[in-house]
Order: C-alpha cells, then sequence, then structure tokens
C-alpha cells in the first residue's frame, strides 16, 4: 500500500504572545512544530505499515526550512520526503493550498491520502477535503481509528459532536484525522541519524501537475482585508430569574453548543 | 463568471435525524440582516428525506423561501451525496452568499463543495458584514486565537463561510411569515458513493484529568462544603463531566489539590465551564478564561465571574444544581 500523509509545519501557537504596545503577534522565539493532527495522521499511516505494509511518502508545502518537519517523520519512521518550496506558492489561502498538493499528489502513486484535520495556526480544516475533491476521492473528516480490511477498504471511525459514526469506505480515499485518535511515537534514534543523511526531494512548481494560475496568491479566492488583535471578550448575558426558569435558559444554552 | 448573476443570501440547514440543528436558525438569523443590507432575499437550501412538514418553520426563523431537496440518498449525512446535492442546487440557483455551521458536517461539506465550485471559504467567521463594495466581510480568529482577521472573496461567487454554533443570534420566530416552499431534485451520480455509513453512535462524553475533560461543573465557596460538592458531582454525572473547584475549597479541605482551577492550581479549557458558587478571583478567572463555554451561577450580581461568563444565573447553587440535574437526566435518558 502507498500512503501519502501531508503536514504542514507550523508555529506553537500555545506559544505565540501579542506585543501588548503594538498589538501585533511577538513570532521571535516562538519554536515550530509538526501540526499535532498531521501528526497523528503521521501515526495511522506508519501503524498501518507496521500491521499489513506501506510505502509512507511525507509531503509538506513551505519555506525551505520546513524541511526540519519532514526529517522529524523521516526519523519516526516514514520511507519518502518531498518538499514543495517555490516563490509561486506564497500567499496561498486554503483552496491554492489544496491545489498545490493536489497538484504534487497526481504524479504520485498512492492507495491513501492522510492529513490532520487542521492546523494550529489556521484552524481552518479546509485543506484536506478541498484536495480530496480535486483528486476525486472520497474522504472522511475527524477520523479517530481506522482499520485496513484488504483489497482497499477501510472501516473507519469519525468522531462527531455527540458520538462517533463506523463508515465503510472502498479506497483509494482520503482521511483527515484527529490528534487525540492517535498518539505519536517517539522518533527512533537509529532513524534520526538516518533522516539527516536522507534525501529530502525539493519539488517546485514546475514539478507539479497543476496550472500556475491556481496556485499562491493569484490562485486564491480568498484576501485577508485586514489583520487586528481581538478585543477582550464582552461578558455574556446575565439572568436573574427563578430556579425553574435558569435551568431552562441553561439547558437551552448548552444544547445550542451541542454540549448536550 | 458575472457577479451580477449571484443574489441572495442561502444557508444551508443542517438536520440530524430530521431536527432542524440550532445553528441553521441562528445563521438564519444572520442571513435576514445581511440579506435586508444588501436588499436581496434569505433562501434555506434544507436537504434531507421526508422533512417537508418542517420546511415552514425555516419561514418563521426568516426565510424568504425554502429550496426543499428530498430525496433518500440524503436521509444521513454523507459527504459526496450532500456534495452533489448540494453543488447542483447552487449551480441552478447561483447565491451570491452561502453560509454553513461550523460542525462536523458543515466543516466537512463546506470545503468540498468550495473547491468544487472553485470559489473561495471562510472558516470560523466570528462577524459577517457588507462592505461597501456589496461583498461579504468575513471575520475569523488566526493563531490559536490570538489574531483576527477579516476576508474578503470578491472576485468569486458563492462567497461561503462557516460559523460555530452559538455565535449569531436567532431573530424572533414569527409563524405568520410568508414564503414560498419550492422543491430541487438533484440528479445523483451512485457510482461516485464510496462511503458507506454503519453506524452513528451517541455516547457520554468526559475524562477524569480535569485539564483533559471536556465539561467542567466546578465549585467555590458558595458550594460551602462536601455535601455540596455531591449535588456537584451528581449533576457531572449526568452530563459526562468531571468535578473541579476553586482553591477557595481546596485550602478549606474539602477537595483535593488535583482539582483545583487556577493560577496556582490548573489551567483548564474544556467545551463547557460551569462555576457554581465562584466569585472569580482573577487568579482564577486566569485558569479557566479560555474555556469554549461558560455558565456561572452565584448568589452576587456583581460576582466578577460574571465578566467571563457566556451565561450568568443570579441564584442560588443550592437550588439551581438539583433541579438542573434532575432535568438533564430525564433529557439523557429520553435521548437512549
Amino acid at each position: 500500500m502507498n500512503i501519502i500523509v501531508c503536514v504542514k509545519q507550523v508555529p506553537d501557537t500555545t506559544a505565540v504572545k501579542i506585543d501588548p504596545v503594538k498589538h501585533t503577534l511577538i513570532r521571535e522565539g516562538v519554536p515550530s512544530i509538526m501540526n499535532p493532527d498531521d501528526k497523528g495522521g503521521l501515526e495511522l499511516a506508519l501503524e498501518l505499515k507496521d500491521k499489513v505494509g506501506a510505502k509512507v511518502t511525507v509531503i509538506t508545502m513551505g519555506p525551505p526550512q520546513a524541511d526540519l518537519v519532514l526529517r522529524e517523520a523521516l526519523a519516526m519512521g516514514a520511507d519518502r520526503a518531498i518538499l514543495l518550496t517555490d516563490r509561486a506558492f506564497a500567499g496561498a489561502d486554503t483552496l491554492a493550498t489544496s491545489n498545490a498538493l493536489a497538484g504534487a499528489l497526481k504524479v504520485l502513486d498512492y492507495d491513501l491520502v492522510i492529513t490532520g484535520r487542521q492546523a494550529i495556526d489556521g484552524d481552518t480544516a479546509q485543506v484536506g477535503p478541498e484536495m480530496a475533491e480535486h483528486l476525486g476521492l472520497p474522504q472522511v473528516s475527524y477520523v479517530v481509528d481506522c482499520e485496513y480490511n484488504g483489497e482497499n477498504k477501510f472501516t473507519v471511525k469519525k468522531e462527531t459532536e455527540d458520538g462517533y459514526e463506523i463508515l465503510e469506505v472502498e479506497g483509494p480515499a482520503l482521511f483527515t484525522v484527529l490528534a487525540s485518535g492517535y498518539k505519536a511515537r517517539y522518533m527512533n534514534v537509529a532513524l534520526i541519524v538516518d533522516a539527516f543523511d536522507k534525501e529530502v526531494e525539493i519539488w517546485p512548481a514546475s514539478k507539479l501537475d497543476i496550472s500556475p494560475e491556481k496556485l499562491g496568491l493569484k490562485g486564491s479566492p480568498t484576501k485577508v482585508m485586514k489583520a487586528f488583535t481581538k478585543e477582550t471578550k464582552p461578558a455574556g448575558q446575565l439572568y436573574e430569574l427563578e430556579p425553574e426558569q435558569a435551568v431552562d435558559v441553561i439547558i437551552e444554552k448548552l444544547k445550542e453548543k451541542f454540549i448536550i | 463568471m458575472n457577479k451580477a448573476d449571484y443574489k441572495g443570501v442561502y444557508v444551508f440547514v443542517e438536520q440530524r435525524d430530521g431536527q432542524i440543528q440550532s445553528v441553521a436558525l441562528e445563521l438564519l438569523g444572520k442571513a435576514r440582516v445581511l440579506a435586508d443590507k444588501l436588499g436581496e432575499n434569505v433562501v434555506a437550501f434544507y436537504p434531507g428525506y421526508k422533512n417537508a412538514e418542517s420546511a415552514k418553520e425555516l419561514i418563521a426563523w426568516g426565510a424568504d423561501k425554502v429550496v426543499l431537496i428530498d430525496a433518500p440518498e440524503l436521509k444521513d449525512y454523507i459527504t459526496e451525496q450532500y456534495s452533489q446535492a448540494m453543488s447542483q442546487a447552487i449551480d441552478h440557483y447561483k447565491p451570491s452568499i452561502v453560509l454553513l455551521g461550523a460542525t462536523t458536517i458543515g466543516r466537512d461539506l463546506g470545503p468540498r463543495l468550495a473547491s468544487r465550485l472553485e470559489t473561495g471559504l471562510t472558516a470560523d467567521c466570528t462577524g459577517l458584514d457588507i462592505s461597501e463594495d456589496r461583498d461579504l466581510m468575513m471575520t475569523r480568529p488566526a493563531f490559536g486565537g490570538n489574531l483576527m482577521a477579516t476576508i474578503l472573496c470578491s472576485e468569486h461567487r458563492p462567497q461561503m463561510s462557516t460559523v460555530r454554533p452559538g455565535v449569531m443570534q436567532k431573530g424572533t420566530r414569527d409563524a405568520s411569515r410568508v414564503g414560498e416552499i419550492e422543491n430541487f431534485t438533484p440528479s445523483f451520480d451512485p457510482s461516485k458513493f464510496k462511503v458507506k455509513l454503519v453506524k452513528a453512535v451517541k455516547e457520554e462524553k468526559g475524562k477524569i484529568d480535569i485539564t483533559e475533560a471536556k465539561i467542567l461543573v466546578s465549585g467555590g465557596r458558595g458550594v460551602a462544603n462536601s455535601e455540596g460538592f455531591a449535588k456537584l458531582q451528581a449533576l457531572a454525572d449526568v452530563v459526562g463531566g468531571v468535578v473541579s473547584s476553586s482553591r477557595a475549597m481546596v485550602d478549606a479541605g474539602v477537595m483535593p489539590h488535583e482539582v483545583q482551577v487556577g493560577q496556582t492550581g490548573k489551567t483548564v479549557r474544556p467545551d463547557l465551564y460551569m462555576a457554581c458558587g465562584i466569585s472569580g478571583a482573577i487568579q482564577h478567572l486566569a485558569g479557566m478564561e479560555e474555556s469554549d463555554f461558560i455558565v456561572a451561577i452565584n448568589k452576587d450580581k456583581f460576582a466578577p465571574i460574571f465578566g467571563v461568563a457566556d451565561v450568568g444565573i443570579v441564584g442560588d447553587v443550592h437550588k439551581i444544581v438539583p433541579m438542573l440535574t434532575e432535568k438533564l437526566s430525564k433529557l439523557m435518558a429520553a435521548k437512549k
């Protein structure tokens, strides 16, 4: 089985601080990490490799230093690493990003494509499903468990607001994975050494099966008009009611939020 | 693409087991505001199976027209079936704006549709407005909520966005509102149906570690003693949550330190934080204000906890918590 895992290098958003005077993000000193959901997806791929045998290719789009997350993936057990890096990719929104990744996948062989559910710097959860559409693949998002049944058939568990679904999928397919479903393994010491000897393939835009107008800023239908720091959270609504009515208010709000 | 051909503010109405989800009504409320600014119509796309009966509800909640997409293929949500139906409906009706709930359904369907239609999609918007150029201004948090961004999709149609449940306000239900209900019949291509729903399971949520818990029922001085905390535990059991505590109750020896929330305890960020009888000292707030949804119950209407609460209830926890527990346990039992 050929599995492709898409990963992203992200700033550790839990370490991002706001400059209190200029109201801008302080990025200096913020560590870059492999996006947690992507790491969960890589773990799923490596577990399938352990169980049924697979060749695992990791791919990322980013600046040259994104090479680091690919080496981490190799040290965890991935077999091949590809870095899509080109000025033509700059300024991409989710659609243009999905175009670039799908353009790379079109020149590769795969039976299963795995992405994280969402990246912690954007939280959009869009690139996976958008790629699946470009590639004409069935998708399952929010995957927390996956069994391979042979003959390109999978049984997956998808997390929902109030429980889960069990789905049968005929591959090739694309799954977006939750970090909570797959606790990633540590890098293997022997593989760490190998990881720095192995080649990370560098692919420019010209190597992809996609027209250049669909990449980067040019290929992005959405544009950021302005960015600003968040105002402090406004207080919610205050209710002074009889206990019975107060209980009804609470229950109604919990229902709205899918908590109950 | 000619932008002028695209008109109207459309809402994807999410139903589960035939139940219209609250987020859809919230989107209709927002769509009404946006459509009135544009001088255009609010239209509800209502896909499902045998739900025609409830379509008029959508008119009562603000839709001028309901496009009923009724087919056995659409009984349960599955990506491809819904994508085929919705993309055909969008091609046919040419909406200027399409809003979806940012649920596990909307966040699965939205990007699939945007990609099929080659347009932009903005996720988890917290603000929507109309610009001077009549484009949709979509505001959303980025960088883990540290930054907000306003996004435009001015050269493509439809302009699409998802909105989390509870973010927008519903309008006022008016059963006398008039609107039309129209049927749309998609033509499905079953050769693309590669995913089969085997079963959908509803389960109670909850974990032990308070930093891992999705629901925390937290008690403070107002809970007073271990009998009081037993009431919180009963509530937590019903909602699949975990009991935590303010520092006051830990210092008093009522609760153990490992369940203490706050600067000298743990920082928590559950889906729901229920602050019961907690006044909300700044050190406590620092440990829980990032929770997704905060319900506070306190006798003192000037308690600082109400400053961070999404829902504040002025009242006695010893009365409200047991009543809430009883009512919720009946609700939960009815669900099973």
